[in-house]
């Protein structure tokens, strides 16, 4: 069990940082949406894949390439998240978590049906863009340039949702509503606006995560089915709505994922969930959550 | 006074929680300048009467003009555009900013509200805690970040719900000065208070509400002869 290759350790590690990093995007947008919304976003997962698809689309229909597509995909399913807030969330607001669930769940359900009816359920090829194709010979091991900047690219985007969060004007309008949304509305700040536009943010944050993973995974309808129960652990056990909860937890729980693949590769679907079940009986608002 | 033209127009307005009737058609109007308290036993309707005019309320009918302008339909962060703002009874300091953040959570809705250096130098005590928790501060200092919060914003009318409430006296008085002083520099306000000792050393008129709707009025220079009746309505 201790036999250690560093080169093995170091490439399982890699793709520990690699999952992390989708993790840490996607469980960030959930903590948004959750924190802001009080929502449960089971949509988040179909989000992601859909993210994937238009830049699939981008590229093989309009011949966008990924670059453009790494905006544009964001910017389109977060549109598409923000009219399916207007039509269909707002509705439900003030009521039960469990409403919102159980919508978001039937949303995902039909998304990735009708993806699956005209996609089927193999990985469509989506090319590594010509800029990041190759490596760099590290000595202890080989690391591939898209890898190095899917992580780098992740952890800038989760560091500047955190400081545009608890550090500006904006973000505290966002945490002042998250607390006491009549108020901050009779302070004179469009709060329904408001709540549209940062579950169009979260799931634009699904959606880039989508395009990130295109080049690694092949774009499948049931990516985010694959993923998204693994975010929500993440969620969990960061703090629900926790920002830097899920930043900190993702990471290090792709890390912790990929070190268990190394030495006991047989726990390594379930170390994330075991890890989840302690937190919960030790400390049940999360890591990072507020009491 | 009495040529102040009126700020604030309130003609029966009704309002409801859920299923609850609480106003029964509220009668009443401020002018420029003036103090007006809203006095009443508790329950009364004078919270849910701030609320209603400020649209924090769901269903509500009547009319509320403020500077001639209907505002009965209109969405509360479109109502505080138009220059009201609320020091809610509950205070509403929010726990995931400092005091800083508080201050300056409230958009500037018009020009002419006071700097921030001035808001410090009303209340010192804010500016030694600048980066403590809102929640963290004492109960006084919240009230003092609650009205401080919204004189930043140029809102032409104030509506204070129950400032003094569970403070100590020595805070009370320096509250006290504070809106004596606002009253000074020109600003409208409309106080919610049960402390009518406080109130009686301010207002320039005081309505008195009672299940829901104004059953009576007095101006302050006819306080003495209104004593007894007050007392009635106060249960005091």
């Amino acid at each position: 069990m201790f036999n250690i290759s560093t080169q093995a350790l170091f490439a399982q590690l890699l793709v520990g940082l690699i999952n992390g990093s989708f993790y840490a995007l996607l469980s960030l947008g959930l903590a948004v949406i959750f924190g802001m919304l009080n929502i449960i976003n089971f949509a988040h997962g179909a989000l992601y894949m859909m993210g994937a698809f238009c830049a699939y689309f981008l590229l093989n229909v309009l011949g966008v390439n990924y670059w453009l597509a790494l905006i544009l995909a964001p910017l389109l399913i977060g549109g598409l998240g923000a009219v399916l807030e207007r039509t269909m969330l707002q509705r439900l607001a003030g009521l039960d978590h469990l409403y919102g669930l159980l919508l978001t769940f039937g949303l995902a359900l039909i998304i990735q049906g009708l993806f699956q009816n005209y996609f089927g359920s193999s990985g469509l090829p989506y090319a590594i863009p010509q800029q990041l194709t190759g490596g760099q010979n590290l000595g202890f091991m080989f690391l591939p340039n898209y890898r190095a900047w899917v992580v780098v690219f992740s952890l800038t985007v989760c560091l500047a949702t955190w400081f545009a969060i608890e550090k500006t004007k904006l973000g505290s309008y966002l945490r002042a509503a998250t607390e006491n949304p009549t108020l901050v509305r009779a302070f004179g700040i469009n709060v329904p606006r408001m709540i549209t536009l940062t579950y169009g943010f979260g799931v634009g944050l699904a959606a880039l995560a989508g395009v990130l993973s295109a080049p690694i995974n092949q774009v499948r309808p049931l990516m985010g089915a694959d993923l998204i129960i693994v975010v929500f652990a993440v969620v969990v056990i960061g703090g629900m709505g926790s920002i830097m909860g899920s930043i900190v937890t993702g990471f290090a729980l792709g890390i912790l994922e990929g070190l268990t693949k190394y030495f006991y590769p047989e726990a390594s679907n379930t170390v994330v969930f075991v890890i989840m079940a302690i937190v919960l009986m030790v400390k049940p608002n999360g890591l990072f959550g507020r009491a | 006074m009495d040529e102040a033209r009126v700020l604030l127009d309130v003609k029966g307005l009704q309002a409801w929680y859920g299923e609850s009737h609480i106003l029964h058609g509220v009668d009443f109007s401020v002018r420029e300048g003036e103090v007006v308290t809203l006095l009443g036993r508790n329950g009364a309707g004078k919270t849910t009467t701030l609320k209603s005019i400020m649209g924090m309320i769901g269903k509500r009918t009547g009319s509320v003009q403020f500077d001639g302008q209907e505002t009965i339909n209109l969405t509360s962060d479109r109502i505080a555009r138009l220059g009201l703002a609320i020091c809610p009874e509950e205070r509403g300091i929010f726990a995931s900013l400092n005091v800083l953040e508080n201050l300056m959570l409230p958009p500037q809705v018009r020009p002419g509200g006071l700097p921030v250096e001035q808001i410090f130098e009303l209340f010192p005590n804010l500016k030694e805690r600048i980066s403590s928790q809102g929640t963290k501060l004492s109960g006084g200092e919240q009230q003092m970040l609650a009205i401080g919060r919204i004189l930043r914003t140029g809102a032409r009318l104030l509506m204070l719900d129950e400032p003094t409430e569970g403070l100590a006296p020595v805070i009370i008085e320096q509250i006290g000065h504070t809106i004596a002083r606002l009253k000074q520099q020109g600003f409208t306000i409309l106080l919610v208070e049960q402390n009518f000792r406080f109130a009686s050393t301010l207002a320039d008129r005081f309505y008195v509400m009672e299940h829901g709707r104004v059953i009576d009025a007095f101006a302050n220079a006819d306080l003495a002869a209104n004593m007894d009746k007050l007392h009635d309505y106060l249960g005091v």
